[in-house]
């Protein structure tokens, strides 16, 4: 491989496999990620996010296909790819029999960084994580989003060039989950590279300059999320709550309606205008409706459907 | 990488593990310690008295003298067995430390070998506090005893490597008590702690001497009492190899468990 597209490519992987019983729960997956960016991955509960994040830290053995990271190739060099990689996990596994400071300094150690390095660190990584007053507490003491700011303070330590992340803001409050946004926000602009797996569609929109949406192991699309909602879905959607059967009837009559799905009582009607359904239902005493653009959401559900997934 | 600059990143990086292990250990060493000490106490004085009443002389030696070498090893390989399973199963499976250290450079082998080197810690930490309750006792012959010290930590070396061949399996805590019932306690009573192995059948005897602990016991008593020493190296080896063979087995099944 050349150095400069080494530099680059901080992620490559070529028809990239895992086979979970036989299952392809990560199938022949072609990725490339640059310098710089912020990734997002999102995709429905047992989509192959954890799974692809785990091979990219070299804790999966990968059934075929190729992958490099920081031009280096995995799963050969994944103890010297973690020497330039900072992760935050799906499931917290802080030092319970430590404090807040301990947690980072001896996190470093496993680095093996010296104690004059961590020193300095430490005091810096408490600061990025507004954590400074907690430096000397256990971490029961700690909110849920006080810990995972912490998760990724340590996951800084060895001063990262790609940073992964597993569902960061899952069970937390809007004020935590903003926080730790504002966070990466200032990551990004250091010219970090990140990796970032979500639930939350709004997470992605506000952070990421790229959104991969995967299902059943696969990329399903892959854009900056503007363009994603407005290559892969009509601008506008129509939500009609408990609708009678004869107004349903009327609604339909929409030429402009592109797309109609019923999920429950709900009816969503996608289209540009939809002048004709929205003139029926100012006509009609139903006011239960709402009428909004198109969101990354509605892309999600488009690309991965309306079933649960367990 | 030169092979001895790779030996010395791996022991390195096991040691930065073994630091954080008695960090912890540090914060709560005062409790620890009285265990370590307070146990053989009363273990020595209450058997070497008691028991010693009726027993008599055992091999030329009071009761409690006979009685602190093989006190001595089980402390060794209680204290690494313990380490290597409760201890280490919670750092796997319940607060998931082990996944964290590999998140950094650190690999499997040397997250194993970490475990292995503190537990073996555990094993010299306990043993030292029955030496110096022997000596208190004056059941120590000359500074020969010394060399105990190096056994205990080898013994400890063996016993957490076999403990974390089990944990490499364990489903539950519940699972180590087939370890300790089925293998350790029987081989504690048939290894010659509590009284010499020449009175038990011969095939008994024999199964006995294919274990370690028979071996760490054959090395501690002459040390610790004077007596003389004999087939010293074939004890090292039998512990060197269960111990290597046992961390060979155990690094395999713990990277399956986890890189999977
Ligand atoms: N270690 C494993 N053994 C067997 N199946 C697994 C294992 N890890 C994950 N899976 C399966 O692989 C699929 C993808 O899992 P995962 O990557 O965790 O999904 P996501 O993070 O997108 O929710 C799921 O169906 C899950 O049950
Ligand atoms: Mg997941």
């Amino acid at each position: 491989m050349h150095a400069a597209a080494s530099q680059s490519e901080i992620v490559k992987s070529t028809k990239l496999s895992k086979l979970y019983a036989g299952k392809a729960v990560v199938n022949k997956l072609d990725l490339t990620i640059d310098s710089g960016c912020f990734c997002g991955i999102l995709g429905p509960n047992g989509a192959g996010k954890t799974t692809t994040l785990r091979m990219l830290v070299g804790h999966c053995p990968m059934d075929s296909g190729e992958l490099s990271i920081l031009g280096l190739a995995m799963p050969e060099n994944a103890s010297l790819v973690r020497e330039s990689i900072g992760v935050v996990p799906q499931m917290d596994n802080l030092d319970a029999d430590f404090s807040v400071e301990e947690n980072l300094y001896v996190y470093g150690r496993f680095f093996g960084l010296s104690s004059v390095v961590l020193k300095e660190r430490t005091k810096e990584l408490l600061e990025f994580a507004s954590l400074e007053e907690k430096a000397k507490c256990k971490i029961s003491e700690l909110s849920g989003g006080m810990r995972r700011r912490l998760t990724l303070a340590r996951a800084l330590i060895n001063k990262p060039k790609l940073l992964i992340l597993d569902e960061p803001t899952t069970g937390l409050d809007p004020q935590a989950r903003q926080a730790i946004w504002q966070k990466l926000r200032e990551l990004k602009k250091q010219g970090l590279t990140l990796i970032l797996t979500t639930h939350y569609m709004e997470e992605a929109e506000r952070l990421c300059d790229r959104v991969i949406v995967m299902d059943q192991g696969e990329i399903m699309a892959d854009a900056a999320p503007k363009e994603l909602i407005k290559g892969e879905i009509e601008s506008h959607v129509l939500e009609v709550h408990a609708a009678s059967e004869a107004l349903l009837e009327q609604l339909r009559c929409d030429s402009s309606i592109a797309r109609f799905e019923k999920s429950g009582d709900i009816c969503f009607f996608y289209g540009e205008k939809l002048n004709h359904a929205l003139e029926v239902l100012e006509e009609s005493s139903h006011d239960d409706y709402l009428f909004r653009p198109a969101n990354l959401e509605d892309v999600f559900i488009k690309l991965t459907g309306r079933d649960l997934r367990e | 990488m030169s092979k001895l600059a790779r030996v010395w990143l791996f022991l390195a990086r096991s040691q930065s593990i073994w630091s954080r292990h008695i960090r912890v250990w540090s914060k709560l060493a005062g409790p620890s310690l009285m265990g370590n000490f307070g146990e053989p106490v009363l273990y020595l004085l209450v058997l070497g008295y008691g028991l010693g009443q009726f027993v008599g002389e055992v091999e030329g030696l009071t009761y409690m003298a006979f009685l602190a070498s093989g006190v001595a090893c089980t402390s060794a390989v209680n204290a690494a067995s313990f380490e290597g399973m409760y201890s280490a199963y919670t750092r796997m499976e319940v607060q998931q430390t082990w996944l964290g250290m590999l998140a950094t450079p650190i690999n499997v082998g040397e997250v194993v070998f970490g475990e292995i080197l503190w537990a073996a810690t555990k094993s010299l930490i306990s043993v030292s506090a029955i030496l110096i309750v022997s000596m208190v006792l004056g059941l120590i012959a000359d500074g020969w005893a010394l060399f105990i010290l190096p056994v205990a930590f080898l013994t400890g070396l063996c016993f957490a490597s076999l403990a974390l061949v089990v944990t490499s399996s364990a489903k539950s805590y519940d699972f180590f008590l087939y370890y300790s019932t089925l293998f350790i306690t029987p081989m504690v009573l048939l290894s010659g702690v509590f009284f010499p192995i020449d009175t038990l059948p011969n095939a008994v005897q024999w199964l006995s001497k294919v274990l370690p602990l028979y071996h760490a016991i054959s090395l501690v008593r002459p040390l610790m009492t004077g007596g003389e020493l004999t087939s010293v190296f074939l004890h090292l080896f039998v512990l060197a190899t269960f111990g290597s063979a046992a961390a060979t087995l155990a690094t395999y099944r713990i990277k399956k468990r986890l890189i999977r």
